[in-house]
């Protein structure tokens, strides 16, 4: 007999069959069928561990020893102020509590005729021939993303028509208020040939408790379309955040990324770029800051499947205390897909002696014609500059908050809505060690 | 204001001063040449207090006591400022913030209030005429990109903001053309007061015709190998430096 070890993927089995009735899109053949596959391979596979290649540098294990609820207990009554603290001043406004949508606390505004800016539950039961290859991906991305499949209730549903142009960014905000709640919000994201917009995802927390976010967000980017998708993640510091990223690319289009990792004890954030087609381009640009005994885990992932894409990636990290970062940026680049352009750049200041980066391109060409470009680093802050500084004055704590700062400001300015960038730079003033 | 005696400075286990003597009083402009490697920039760097300079022996005395128990921002908190004859650059940091970070922090120890960005502006875009430089380098990132002759001015403007007690320029003129040495030369001479006192490093008579000094000195081999008047660095000009001191059967060029 196997012992039942609490959380352990049997568990999410036991729960799948007691609730599944209730979830959103069950109507649907396709997605009652995806889900109990879903939840068939991520009970027998379980949780990824350290022998996988993929998580060789990120245990889950605290996760997968967690109790976490499936269903919150009762809808938190939020307070507007609450929402006003982390609501864009400028924003299309979704607001989700504790995974769903809260249509009270949600403030969409004004869009262009044919767009919608919705929820996904709400789409899944109105719709009745909803794409089945929008929300069901072979192979799934990592077990992870499988239970997000079985579990997903709600998340955001956005469609922008062709050759709409958003000049405010739609921000999504995720707010979770609930001890011990597995949150597995499921976000798709579709922009129509020559579209553009920003789009902001944000993770925060009311409070310091634990709980497991699980988010999946399919991008679709149509040809010549603009799409800009910017990730926040504040969770508590008692918190877990796995995140998945697809994306899908159409002939000239451009793709922004930027993942913020500022909160949470374990985060990963997987983004995986699908060149489909000609000429499309992607930017993926990350910050991650961590202290204490943090864990934060960046892997991307970029496909060049077709000719004369360009992608461009600079991730950046500040790591303090007895924190562990980890980044991976694979790219693939297709024997078609010739006059392939790459540059990938991680650079990563380690401002205390125990914490710890683990750092890695993975590149895999099988084209000639093809730009490809990485570089890693390491290290301290410069301590010429430092002296510059101090000759001048300047204490020498204020100087390296000042060129800390520095140091994370060029991911911040590369942020389109400049009511994010505000925010941002905000954030980074209480969150940078004081020294 | 600034006395040092028998000053032994090494860096990384390499004696570079050996010995060095050099006095000046306030109100004074002092000029200090010689040959490249001599050690010039390094006892600018250790009067500054950077780290990494072993003092081994001598001391250093400003306005009466022992500069070598301060450390960097406490000197420059009490007047010292150091123009480097290579500015650093800082990638993220615009200059206009770093310019009123270094004022705030001087204003702050003297229990002066600290200016907001308003009067800080106006303030900063008055020197900036002076030396004639464009505004848009406010709103680049501290000497990145300036050409040599901009970050040379950017220092001489740090210096006409701060207002020090003891400039220390380090080789400020070294890749001026002719109209931005007269902008450079009149902002130092600006600063010339009996409260304060000037100490320049220089490879050229050039700067000395419009900043006139009152001494010369000729630093070599790690001391101070020879002082003079203004007339000194004329010399010099004409007959260089010759061969070092303590090169083997020769004596330093003296006519
Ligand atoms: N970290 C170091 N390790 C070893 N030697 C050093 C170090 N820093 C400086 N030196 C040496 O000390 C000597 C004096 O250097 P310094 O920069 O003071 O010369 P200088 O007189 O300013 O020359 P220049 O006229 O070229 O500016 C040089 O020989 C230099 O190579
Ligand atoms: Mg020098």
């Amino acid at each position: 007999m196997n012992a039942r070890v609490p959380g352990s993927a049997a568990d999410y089995l036991g729960a799948f069959r007691r609730i599944s009735g209730i979830l959103p899109g069950q109507h649907l053949d396709w997605l009652r069928q995806a889900r109990a596959e879903a939840i068939g391979r991520f009970s027998q596979q379980g949780f990824p561990t350290l022998h996988d290649e993929d998580w060789k540098y990120t245990s889950v294990a605290s996760i997968e020893k967690g109790r976490f609820n499936i269903l919150p207990t009762a809808s938190d009554n939020l307070l507007a102020p609450q929402v006003a603290l982390h609501a864009l001043p400028d924003s299309h406004l979704l607001v989700f509590v504790n995974g769903r949508l809260d249509p009270g606390l949600s403030r969409p505004g004004r869009l262009p005729p044919g767009t919608v800016l919705s929820s996904l539950a709400y789409q899944l039961e109105q719709d009745q021939d909803w794409p089945e290859d929008t929300l069901v991906t072979y192979p799934p991305a990592s077990p992870f993303a499988d239970l997000n499949l079985a579990f997903m209730a709600d998340g955001a549903y956005v469609r922008l028509p062709p050759e709409a142009a958003l000049a405010a960014p739609i921000q999504l905000l995720f707010i979770t208020s609930e001890a011990n709640l597995a949150v597995q919000p499921r976000n798709l994201l579709v922009a129509g040939a020559g579209s553009s917009a920003s789009i902001v995802e944000q993770h925060v927390a009311l409070g310091e408790s634990s709980y497991f976010t699980n988010t999946v967000t399919d991008i679709l980017v149509g040809s010549g379309a603009t799409l800009e998708h910017h990730k926040v993640q504040q969770e508590s510091p008692a918190a877990f955040h796995i995140a998945t990223v697809n994306v899908s690319q159409a002939a000239k289009s451009r793709f922004t990324s930027t993942s913020f990792a500022l909160g949470a004890r374990l985060a990963r954030t997987g983004i995986a770029v699908k060149f489909q087609a000609e000429d499309a381009h992607c930017t993926l640009d990350g910050l991650y800051l961590s202290d204490g005994r943090q864990h934060v885990d960046h892997h991307t992932w970029i496909d060049h499947q077709k000719p004369r894409c360009t992608s461009r990636e600079l991730y950046k990290g500040i790591l303090n205390g007895a924190s562990r970062a980890v980044f991976n940026g694979r790219v693939v680049v297709h024997p078609d897909a010739q006059g392939s352009d790459a540059q990938q750049t991680n650079h990563n200041l380690l401002l205390s002696e125990n914490a710890e980066i683990d750092t890695k391109p993975q590149l895999e060409i099988w084209a000639d014609d093809v730009k490809c470009s990485h570089g890693a680093t390491v290290g301290q802050l410069d301590e010429d500059q430092v002296y510059y500084l101090r000759a001048r004055g300047i204490g020498e704590a204020s100087a390296r908050v000042i060129l800390t700062r520095a140091f994370a400001k060029e991911i911040i300015d590369r942020v389109g809505p400049l009511s994010l960038q505000e925010r941002l730079d905000q954030l980074l003033q209480h969150k940078l060690p004081r020294q | 204001m600034l006395d040092i005696r028998n000053l032994h400075v090494s860096v990384d286990g390499k004696p570079i001063l050996k010995g060095l003597d050099l006095s000046v009083k306030a109100g004074e402009v002092h000029a200090i040449m010689g040959p490249n490697g001599s050690g010039k920039s390094t006892l600018a760097h250790v009067l500054a207090g950077r780290e990494g300079y072993v003092v081994s022996s001598g001391e250093i005395l400003y306005q009466g006591s022992n500069l070598l128990e301060l450390n960097v921002e406490e000197r420059a908190q009490q007047g010292i400022l150091l123009a480097f004859q290579y500015p650093v650059e800082i990638p993220g940091v615009a200059n206009v913030y770093f310019l009123k970070a270094a004022l705030n922090a001087l204003r702050r120890h003297r229990g002066l209030p600290e200016l907001d960005a308003i009067d800080f502006l106006a303030l900063i875009r008055n020197k900036l005429k002076q030396m004639e430089m464009d505004e848009s380098l406010l709103y680049r990132p501290v000497n990145q990109g300036f050409s040599g002759g901009e970050k040379k001015r950017n220092e001489i403007l740090q210096m006409v903001l701060l207002e020090p007690t003891l400039a220390l320029l380090d080789e400020s003129d070294s890749g001026l053309d002719i109209d931005a040495l007269k902008v450079v030369a009149a902002g130092i001479n600006g600063l010339r007061s009996p409260q304060r006192a000037i100490v320049l490093v220089t490879h050229y008579q050039r700067l000395l015709d419009y900043v006139v000094p009152d001494k010369v000195h000729v630093l070599a081999d790690g001391r101070i190998a020879r002082s003079g008047g203004r007339e000194l660095a004329i010399e010099l000009e004409r007959t260089g430096y010759g061969t070092p001191a303590d090169h083997p059967g020769r004596q330093a060029a003296t006519p």
